[in-house]
């Protein structure tokens, strides 16, 4: 029998809202795959760019920001940097013929465990259909 | 503002300005292109006594470092310098000034139109005072030299953005013979008052020049499409930057990469067994030194869209790998994001330190 395909998702969540929307999933029992590794970090705007390359080099066959909304950075305005800088990556992927699909930032508070559930099942069945990422093939990179 | 009839080649009437500058004090050294007088190089100099101007050129199609990188680490010494630069490279600093790595305020800045700059091994070769006097029939012609930088053959950006002395020497006067010296700003004419010259009330006209930027455009198109956009991603990666060595020689000669410590060369990337094992546990083999293309994508959203196509990069790369026309090609696309021109504005932010609560609305 085929094995199933399980993609690797490395996530960062930020800790005052996606972080905590992922634990209310988890409380609340809904279901979402175990395809999400999720990693925790104080702000969206923590994600440097190079954390996407790398996660996406070492073959991660997604990657997700979790963010709190637009005017609910708990520093204020951090999750709008981390908004031009993901615009930034994707179009260095795009400029490049990269898989820019791969990479995936959402707004998720604290309160949104359905959304979290909901962003985590579209966003594994979105990468399931692009397949296994070829950097994990790819021996030398 | 006022205009200089240039009687004499425009090299040699840029040399008899900052002459003129250093003799009466108005400035304590200049920045210039200088012949090296043992051989048939060239170098950036910077003077401080007139009598080592002689062998200064201050126009001449060679970069040796982009000049903007070098005035970052004088430019707030306190000291009045005048330095020649090319469009380029004055967009570079801009950049940089940006960045709170220098200061405009004890400078006066020369430029002039440029026709672009040879590759660094046709000086190495001693090949430029051969190639001259072609070089500048076809750049008097508003036309496009063919063995100049490739990313000087697509840059738009040859006439310079802020500069306060303008030297017309493309497209409507030949090897500067009754070219012009325009002066852009209150600082240039407050310099130059007192210098030598036919003055005249003449207006920098960019239509004269619209040859070569079509030119121009169309080498962007054709140098572009060569790094192509279609076709497996990762292949043409690793096509691209496969062969890559790993010096970070494209970095250090790079004008806006001026961190002090690099991430890519701080201890985050100090390999260790630790690192080696957990990398083979997933995969079979690993290129050494590793993270060579993460390198080049770690650096494009760090700071492509402040790239200024000065070509230094590719020019340094050992092996030959088309770094500029990458870096200038992605910065394209990652500038028009936020509408931006690398040394357009020295009050125009870089995009990365602001925001507009109300964009990107496709994103999150
Ligand atoms: S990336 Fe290359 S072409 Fe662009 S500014 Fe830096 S050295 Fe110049
Ligand atoms: S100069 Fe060339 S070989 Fe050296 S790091 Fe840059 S791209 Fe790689
Ligand atoms: S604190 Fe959540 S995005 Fe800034």
């Amino acid at each position: 029998m085929k094995k199933e395909f399980t993609p690797r998702i490395t996530s960062f969540l930020c800790k005052w809202c996606s972080y905590t929307g992922a634990d209310l999933a988890g409380t609340a029992r809904l279901q979402y795959p175990t395809s999400i590794i999720p990693i925790q970090v104080m702000c969206s705007s923590r994600v440097d760019p190079v954390f996407l390359i790398k996660a996406f080099l070492n073959g991660s066959d997604g990657v997700l920001i979790g963010g709190c909304h637009p005017g609910d950075c708990h520093y204020e305005t951090g999750n709008y940097h981390a908004r031009r800088r993901f615009a930034i990556v994707k179009s260095v992927f795009d400029s490049l013929g990269l898989e820019s699909k791969r990479l995936k930032l959402s707004w998720i508070s604290a309160s949104e465990g359905p959304k979290f559930a909901r962003v985590a099942n579209e966003y594994t069945e979105e990468i399931m259909k692009l397949g296994e990422n070829p950097t994990r093939k790819s021996i030398f990179l | 503002m006022s205009s200089i009839i240039i009687d004499t080649s425009a090299s040699r009437k840029v040399r008899e300005l900052l002459r003129f500058l250093l003799e009466s004090g108005k400035i304590d050294a200049a920045v210039t292109m200088r012949k090296i007088p043992e051989d048939s190089s060239y170098d950036l100099a910077l003077i401080t006594d007139a009598s080592n101007l002689d062998e200064a050129v201050p126009i001449v199609p060679v970069m040796t470092v982009n000049a903007g990188q070098v005035l970052s680490s004088i430019s707030t010494s306190g000291k009045k310098i005048a330095v020649v630069l090319k469009p380029c490279e004055l967009r570079a600093f801009v950049e940089l000034v940006k960045r709170e790595q220098g200061s405009f305020e004890n400078l006066l800045t020369i430029s002039h139109t440029c026709g672009g700059v040879f590759p660094l091994d046709l000086v190495a070769a001693g090949k430029i005072e051969e190639l001259l006097p072609k070089y500048e029939k076809i750049i008097s012609k508003g036309e496009v030299p063919a063995n100049t930088r490739d990313t000087c053959r697509a840059c738009e950006h040859f006439i310079p953005m802020n500069a306060d002395i303008t030297v017309a020497v493309a497209g409507d006067c030949e090897s500067g013979k009754g070219c012009v010296m325009y002066l852009n700003t209150d600082k240039a004419e407050e310099y130059a008052e007192g210098f030598s010259g036919e003055r005249g009330e003449l207006k920098f006209d960019p239509s004269a020049l619209k040859k070569m930027l079509d030119a121009r455009l169309l080498e962007k198109e054709k140098l572009f499409a060569s790094i192509t956009e279609d076709g497996p991603g990762l292949d043409r990666l690793l096509d691209t930057f496969g062969k890559c060595i790993g010096c970070h020689g494209c970095n250090s000669v790079c004008p806006i990469c001026y961190c002090l410590l690099c991430d890519f060369e701080s201890a985050n990337f100090d390999y260790n067994l630790p690192y080696f094992e957990e990398h083979l546990s997933r995969r079979a083999a690993l290129r050494l030194p590793p993270d060579t293309i993460f390198f080049h994508l770690g650096r494009l959203t760090h700071m492509s869209f402040s790239c200024v196509g000065c070509g230094m990069c590719s020019d340094v790369c050992p092996v030959g790998i088309p770094v500029a026309a990458v870096f200038r090609k992605t910065g394209e696309k990652t500038a028009a994001l936020f509408d931006y021109v690398p040394g357009r504005d020295v009050e125009e932010s870089i995009p990365v330190m602001v925001y507009k609560e109300e964009e990107f609305s496709d994103i999150g």
